[in-house]
């Protein structure tokens, strides 16, 4: 006999609009993507805050370290070759 | 020697990054570095709040059959499933703290784990349902505005996604009340005898006055918790009284008066006697919830075990 389970876990993402970024709405549990759909349905979109749902089986993000982030988010700060702003436009330069 | 050195070192800097954080204001995330007095606070605070949107689901599904119109049934079902929704949004939430949802309702179901006490009160009329959105959900958002900023992530954003929803709560109840006091002499009684049975458990909401929180310390210091008993319960009192003289309900408290000088509703005296006999147990309607979900939960662990059952045959 199979053994009471609550169900693995899935992440769910929202579009929120169409064209819009998907953004982590939050989790569920379901036993397999179909349920997972319509669990995220139910459970994140009540009120017509979506156009598009993505589920991911939880297992499935890989998520950086917090001890990383010195290494993983901080050389972009000295790299200001990197904003247009670094640069010096000839005098009379339109729309650029 | 010098590994044991280490590692104290460690700790201590994971416990001053964790400082700074709180500090600045940063939200705390998943997988950031936390005390596990921090952790350990958070997981019986999230669950408990998990716990109480479900268990809230029972007093008011109580009345889904017995709903005066078909506006009132689909209105009462969908703040229904609003709930349910709440308690998964927690249930998650908390999860990422590391205890699973088996755990969770194992706690309930054995005891250590609690719900809010409310909830063991009974709804006996339709009024009763109107009191319930009003007060009820009333002083859950005074209390969920103040969470939203609460230092760890996952819960503060289930809290804003929660008050989004929270708002038609109360208003559908508000509603139910003040179309009573418009209707008969009876309907008008039932509304006031609904108001009188649910004022004061609701300001039991809030929990113990602050001289006698047991917990406040660190869920200050770590910004868990951003507003005092005390300071909810008066921010609610001060809402609501208000909303019961538009609609000419009278508050159940001889001594509640205006204070001039302090510019807020004085109360009169809480029973907290009442308030420990019923956390203790002895409630008028604990046996009856806890049963419930357990007799539902055992019902239902044949769905999950032919779901998972589905899900090996397609090799998935
Ligand atoms: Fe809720
Ligand atoms: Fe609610």
């Amino acid at each position: 006999m199979a053994t009471d389970t609550q169900l693995a876990s899935w992440e769910v993402f929202m579009q929120g609009k169409p064209g819009a970024n998907y953004i982590h709405a939050g989790s569920v549990h379901a036993s397999d993507k179909k349920m997972a759909l319509q669990n995220a349905r139910d459970t994140y979109t009540r009120r017509g805050e979506g156009t598009s749902i993505w589920v991911v089986p939880t297992d499935a993000i890989v998520a950086s370290n917090p001890d990383d982030n010195d290494m993983l988010f901080d050389p972009a700060n000295d790299k200001a070759y990197r904003m247009p702003t670094f640069y010096t436009m000839p005098e009379g330069a339109k729309a650029i | 020697m010098e590994l044991v050195e280490k590692v104290g070192t460690i700790q201590e800097e994971h416990l001053k990054s964790f400082e700074e954080k709180i500090e600045r204001g940063d939200a705390i995330e998943p997988r950031d570095h936390m005390p596990e007095s921090y952790r350990k606070h958070l997981m019986r605070q999230m669950s408990q709040h998990a716990h109480s949107e479900v268990i809230g689901m029972q007093p008011e599904g109580n009345w889904i059959t017995r709903a005066p119109s078909l506006r009132a049934k689909q209105i009462l079902l969908a703040k229904i499933q609003d709930e349910g929704g709440h308690g998964l949004y927690l249930y998650s939430a908390a999860e990422t703290l590391g205890i699973t949802r088996t755990e969770m309702i194992e706690q309930l179901h054995s005891g250590k784990a609690k719900y809010s006490n409310i909830f063991n009160y009974p709804a006996l009329t339709w009024a009763d349902i109107g009191a319930i959105g009003w007060l009820v959900d009333g002083a859950a958002i005074v209390n969920q505005v103040s969470l939203q900023r609460t230092s760890y992530g996952p819960y503060s954003r289930a809290m804003v996604r929660i008050c989004k929803e929270e708002s038609f709560h109360q208003r559908q109840g508000y509603e139910i009340m003040a179309n009573m006091m418009k209707g008969t002499k009876d309907q008008q009684a039932m509304a006031q005898d609904a108001m009188n049975r649910w004022w004061w458990p609701s300001l039991m909401m809030f929990g113990p006055h602050d001289s006698e929180s047991p917990h406040t310390g660190d869920a200050f210091k770590w910004k868990i918790k951003r507003a005092s008993n005390d300071e909810l319960r008066q921010k609610f009192i001060d809402k609501t009284v208000q909303q019961a003289e538009v609609i000419g309900l009278t508050i159940p408290d001889a001594d509640l008066k205006w204070n001039e000088a302090k510019n807020c509703y004085d109360h009169g005296a809480i029973n907290w006697e009442e308030f420990h006999r019923v956390i203790a147990g002895n409630g008028p309607c604990n046996k009856q919830r806890m049963a419930h979900h357990k007799k539902v939960h055992a019902e239902g662990a044949w769905v999950r075990e032919a779901a998972e059952a589905y899900r090996l045959k397609k090799g998935q």
